[in-house]
């Protein structure tokens, strides 16, 4: 069986820095997956140029074999056609450290756009698979709300419910909970947690280490642009191999 | 001041006032109009553009914003005519201010786009939207919002800029005014009261953005 997702090589520059400097991963089906580092390790960006929100410049990566974003014809890489990407797209689903809802729409509707737009669903169906996902992040009252009535949490569940309404093979969470108050990050991780219950396969940046050791089976940890080190979450937070991570976890809420 | 001696004239008058505010009217709309559909044209253009593009347009709209209507609509009437483009008076003033109002529109278009956070559009990317539908259910509404209260204000002005094709000889309602004039002397009276038709022409527009704007408010 081929990997869910295969990262080789992996390199991205902004202008004459280098953020990725040859990243390689693979994924299988129902891994749940998290990237630490410390800030500006690259670990964002990996997770943005899995959904060609970035452009990179080296490697490649596949999503159940298929190759994403690029193609190589006669030796020449070529970004692939705007609407195979936006294809591609949808293959995953991402949920943004500031959740980005669309202010104009009501919470279902935020959930419907997708379904109606890119799935082709008629509005009643993508009505009551909004409203399913939405009782699953505990908001099925909230669907007609707006954002703007909404707390910082409930917009972040609402937005994993319109990530994950689409049905994506793989969901990724750039730093969901960085944003919110305190109070309100347990609400945003219960509902992570309970979807990897549900065998979702995940790749989550975050700064909650504890929640790390408790939600994934595999923990990467990226610094400087390369991963440094990965192993199983116990493994890696008792008994870390290398000085840089034994560091890097003293300092963080884990320690 | 007379008033049943103004009434009177007004009441012989009342066809030519009504064709010259029927005239301000149409070049107003159409001016409007076509003046809004190129400027977001424009706008789109300023604002993701590929670079050669982007610097024309720029420099259109730089070019028309600069220049006094005035000079526009006298351009666009005498100086069109010498390459072979023979308008007449009123569509060559019809051009003229839509091309104003599309360098003003432009303008507009642009800042509410820029101001949409980028994160709208990465999360409509997220979710397998191309640009057109991104553009057309995530950009363009919530840029209608913030281009409103502008867009009212430009639409005011070109309602105002329409006397200015008087000058070309378009028989527009302040033109037919100076003829009345001409003829009764009661020059205070009646400039009174083209002023107030065009008040009444610029209250109603301003009644109709705000009401599309309670419409299209977001709840908070």
């Amino acid at each position: 069986m081929s990997n869910l997702l295969e990262i080789r090589n992996l390199h991205k520059s902004y202008g004459d820095v280098e953020v990725l400097k040859g990243v390689d991963c693979t994924m299988a089906q129902g891994d749940v997956i998290s990237i630490i580092g410390s800030s500006g390790s690259g670990k964002t960006t990996m997770l943005r140029c899995i959904n060609m929100l970035e452009e990179f410049q080296g490697g490649s990566i596949s999503i159940d074999g298929e190759e994403i974003g690029y193609e190589t014809a006669g030796g020449q890489r070529h970004r692939k056609k705007e609407k195979e990407i936006a294809r591609q797209r949808a293959l995953t689903g991402m949920a943004f450290q500031q959740f980005n809802l669309f202010p104009h729409m009501t919470a279902a509707r935020n959930v419907m756009l997708g379904l109606m737009k890119v799935k082709k669903l008629g509005k009643d169906e993508a009505r009551s698979i909004a409203e399913k996902w939405l009782d699953r992040v505990g908001l099925r009252s909230r669907a007609d709300h707006f954002p703007g009535q909404l707390s910082g949490g409930q917009q972040q569940r609402v937005a994993i419910a319109r990530a994950i309404a689409m049905n994506p093979r793989l969901m990724l969470f750039d730093e969901v909970t960085s944003a919110l108050d305190p109070e309100l990050v347990n609400e945003v991780l219960q509902v992570i947690k309970a979807l990897a219950q549900d065998g979702m396969s995940m790749l989550l940046v975050t700064h909650e280490m504890r929640f790390a050791y408790e939600v994934s089976n595999r923990v990467i940890f990226m610094n400087q642009g390369r991963i440094g080190e990965e192993g199983n979450p116990r493994e890696m937070f008792h008994k870390p191999q290398t000085e840089r991570l034994a560091e890097f976890l003293k300092t963080s809420s884990f320690g | 001041m007379d008033i049943a001696h103004f009434l009177d004239v007004l009441w012989l008058a009342r066809f030519p006032i009504l064709k010259g505010l029927g005239v301000t009217i149409s070049i107003s709309l159409l001016a409007i109009c076509f003046g809004t559909v190129l400027g977001v044209f424009v706008g789109l253009a300023l604002t993701y553009g590929v670079r050669p593009l982007r610097w024309i347009v720029r420099g259109y709209t730089d070019f028309i914003r600069g220049t006094p209507v005035l000079v526009l609509v006298l351009a666009s009437y005498y100086v069109l005519g010498t390459i072979g483009l023979d308008l007449g008076p009123f569509q060559a003033g019809v051009l003229a201010l839509a091309v104003f109002c599309s360098s003003h529109v432009g303008e507009i278009v642009r800042g509410a786009l820029q101001s949409i956070p980028k994160g709208q559009t990465e999360a409509a990317k997220a979710i397998g939207l191309t640009f057109p539908q991104t553009f057309a259910y995530v950009l363009g509404p919530q840029a209608l919002r913030q281009v409103l209260p502008a867009w009212v204000n430009t639409a005011a002005e070109m309602v105002k800029a329409s006397t200015l094709l008087s000058i070309i000889g378009v028989a527009e309602l302040l033109l037919r005014t100076q003829e009345l004039i001409s003829r009764s002397f009661m020059s205070l009276e009646f400039y009174f009261f083209a002023g107030f038709l065009y008040f009444v022409i610029n209250y109603a527009i301003e009644r109709f953005g705000r009401y599309v704007e309670r419409k299209t408010a977001v709840p908070s």
